[in-house]
């Protein structure tokens, strides 16, 4: 094997870019937990959901720019209407009736997506500007990977400066650790959380638009990510944003180097070394404890 | 007997007798066929092509009149391409619906859990789908039939073809499960055989749609010929990702199978110069007569092409139907000697026949390359025929290498 300096640079920076793959993909679910305490098992369908309205609107407008800025919007809006009708009665109750609840709601849309647009998956191509690979030196890489990248640290940051920079960001961190102050201060934090989950299934969507031209459109491509999020946002910490980064980067080099090292092994890896942090720190990377009681 | 129970006796008798055959028949108890297919899951677009053609082979069979003067039916369930599924409908269909044959299967690790049920209860099983243990010992049985290809047959098929045709230097892809090392196995062989070499192969998981990890490597390797054996859904996304990375530049890219609803979701650029193998193809009823009656029959129905596990699905069924009319019973010991007895037969493409030996089929197969994008013929025409390979014994291992004395 070729174990080159210029090849393992290959590698890990592939890995690098696979890791900010798996933080967009992870970044949905973890704030909805993080401020919910809502495991939602709907985020793969979500994510599935964002592809097929990004489809839709691609061929209403021609233009991937305007389904890539109204597709998220879409899945948000319908993840309110989720979280007003479905979500919502079981606030208060064990963690796993939603967890239950969303499961069966992605069985569900999976089946309705195969209804409406059928078995057969979706094409879905990059934009012209962003197809084909861009020499690095070290290697040749994908533009369009590349621009995904662009467009995850922008939604980070954005994240980032609405929950700590803005009052809305700060009732809802407020929120999340003590529910019942912040209802003593007269905020309705019914819509806090409605506005949350709203914003989550949103980035789910934009992950599943941005996902599209690179794994294809299809009605179950959702099932892979939610196992591969549910990694991500266990390692880094159930709730933290700043956790599902670096563990979305730290897995994507695991796969990668994995892959490069001993491919065989690439798929168990990611388990084992979730185990490992998991021994050393239950809780996660960056995980609170007590989340979940 | 009393007058009146005599009367009506024979006024029955006589009714029935007047009525024509094929209406007599089907008064009596259908013939029941299982059939369990993934039609949930990432196969789901193959599963529903496989069960209309199985369909449509129902339904001709029933315009003529059934089987033995007997209503065909055909149950079809979901086994959501879990093993522990298929065996669990399996067993309910043949326990419960007192199914007399089971057909079906579209996955290599599914059909065994159906062939053990199947085993268990005697019940003669043809498999439709790709498979090399399927026909060979211990799993194999005499009641087992294997109407699809196998990874052997494929494999030798189209490696050696690429090896003559594509170039020396292979890269390959696959699906860490029993096609996919199949496959593997099969392609790392015929390369070597033929003096080319293999400069890597790397496994990924099933339905695990992330290439990248693989592509530096591939890139560094600069082989001459990229092997993706990537079933389903997740042939999109390699080729996606290959092509991103920039591989289809100077590497030609053949895989063991091609699929018409892949092709069209990931479009006819993606799958320009994508060379495959297939048992059938539509376009084929350029030069086939029976291809074109059995294409305007599934489109007069469908309103739509076949594709080429439709087919297996359709001559599956045929097939059982052939074996009761011969056997003139339908034991499945006594179907089973049938179609060993007769084992020449010609449902939609030309020539098939039964190897003895093994339960195997042979029949032609053919390498097809996507047509460039924008060159598509029709909604369904992502291909050209390249060649054909005739059937032949000798794709597959022997008998005794089956394990077969």
């Amino acid at each position: 094997m070729d174990i080159s300096a210029s090849a393992l640079v290959a590698q890990v920076f592939t890995g690098l870019v696979l890791g900010g793959i798996f933080v967009l993909l992870a970044v949905g679910l973890s704030l909805i937990f993080g401020l919910m305490t809502v495991v939602n098992f709907a985020h793969g369908s979500l994510y599935m959901l964002g592809a097929y309205f990004g489809f839709f609107l691609l061929g209403l407008s021609g233009s991937f720019w305007v389904a890539l800025a109204f597709a998220p919007l879409m899945v948000g809006v319908f993840g309110v209407i989720v979280e007003r009708t479905l979500i919502r009665p079981l606030y208060g109750r064990s963690p796993d009736d939603p967890l239950l609840l969303t499961f069966g709601l992605s069985a569900v849309l999976v089946e309705l997506v195969r209804l409406i647009w059928g078995k057969v998956g979706l094409q879905f191509d990059p934009p012209r500007a962003l197809a084909g690979a861009v020499d690095l030196g070290f290697m040749h890489f994908p533009v369009y990977r590349l621009f995904v990248i662009a467009v995850t640290v922008v939604v980070l940051i954005g994240l980032w400066l609405f929950l700590e920079r803005t009052n809305v960001g700060l009732v809802i961190r407020a929120g999340s650790r003590d529910p019942l102050m912040v209802r003593a201060l007269g905020i309705d934090l019914g819509r806090i959380w409605r506005l949350v989950f709203g914003i989550g299934a949103a980035l789910a969507g934009l992950a599943g638009i941005l996902a599209g031209p690179m794994r294809g459109v299809y009605a179950e491509m959702g099932v892979t990510i939610i196992i591969e999020s549910f990694v991500v946002v266990v390692v880094g910490g159930m709730g933290s944003l700043l956790g599902a980064i670096v563990a979305g980067i730290l897995i994507g080099e695991v796969v990668s180097l994995t892959t490069f090292f001993a491919p065989k092994l690439a798929e168990i890896m990611v388990f084992v070394f979730m185990a490992a942090i998991l021994l050393v720190r239950p809780s996660g990377l960056f995980g609170e404890a007590g989340l979940l009681e | 007997m009393n007058r009146r129970a005599f009367l009506a006796t024979t006024a029955a008798g006589a009714a029935a007798m007047a009525l024509p055959a094929v209406v007599r028949g089907q008064s009596r108890d259908p013939i029941k066929i299982g059939f369990p297919l993934p039609l949930t899951g990432p196969f789901g677009a193959i599963a529903n092509d496989m069960q209309r053609g199985a369909t449509l082979a129902m339904e001709q069979l029933n315009a003529k009149g059934g089987v033995l003067g007997r209503k065909v039916e055909v149950l079809f369930r979901d086994d959501q391409l879990k093993p522990a599924v298929g065996a669990q409908r399996t067993k309910e269909l043949i326990e419960n619906e007192k199914v007399q044959f089971v057909v079906g299967g579209l996955a290599a690790h599914v059909q065994m859990a159906i062939n053990e049920q199947t085993k268990a209860a005697k019940v003669l099983y043809i498999s439709v789908s790709q498979s090399d243990e399927i026909s060979a010992k211990p799993d194999t049985s005499p009641l087992t039939f294997h109407e699809a290809l196998n990874p052997t047959i494929t494999g030798r098929a189209v490696a050696s073809w690429a090896v003559q045709n594509l170039g020396k230097k292979f890269w390959i892809v696959y699906a860490d499960y029993a096609w996919g090392k199949q496959n593997n196995a099969v392609f790392s062989e015929v390369v070597k055989k033929m003096g080319g070499t293999v400069l890597g192969s790397t496994p990924y998981p099933l339905g695990n749609p992330e290439f990248s990890a693989h592509m530096p490597r591939i890139q560094a390797a600069k082989p001459e010929v990229l092997v993706p054996v990537t079933p389903g859904a997740d042939n999109v996304a390699f080729l996606k990702q290959a092509i991103s990375f920039g591989l289809k530049n100077n590497v030609r890219i053949v895989q063991p199978l091609h699929w018409i609803f892949y092709a069209k979701e990931g479009g006819g650029d993606l799958f320009s110069d994508v060379y495959g193998g297939t048992n059938y193809y539509w376009e084929l009823e350029d030069t086939i007569p029976e291809a074109k009656r059995f294409n305007e029959a599934f489109r007069k129905r469908f309103n739509t092409e076949i594709d080429s596990y439709g087919a297996y699905g359709y001559s599956g069924i045929m097939e059982v139907a052939r074996g009761i009319e011969l056997a003139k019973s339908t034991s499945s010991d006594a179907v089973a000697n049938a179609l060993r007895a007769n084992p020449v037969y010609n449902h939609y493409k030309g020539k098939q026949w039964w190897r003895t030996c093994d339960n195997k089929s042979f029949q032609d197969m053919w390498i097809i390359k996507g047509r460039p994008g924008g060159k598509t013929r029709g909604e369904w025409g992502y291909f050209e025929v390249v060649a054909k390979i005739p059937a032949n014994e000798e794709l597959d291992r022997t008998c005794a290498e089956k394990g077969h004395v």
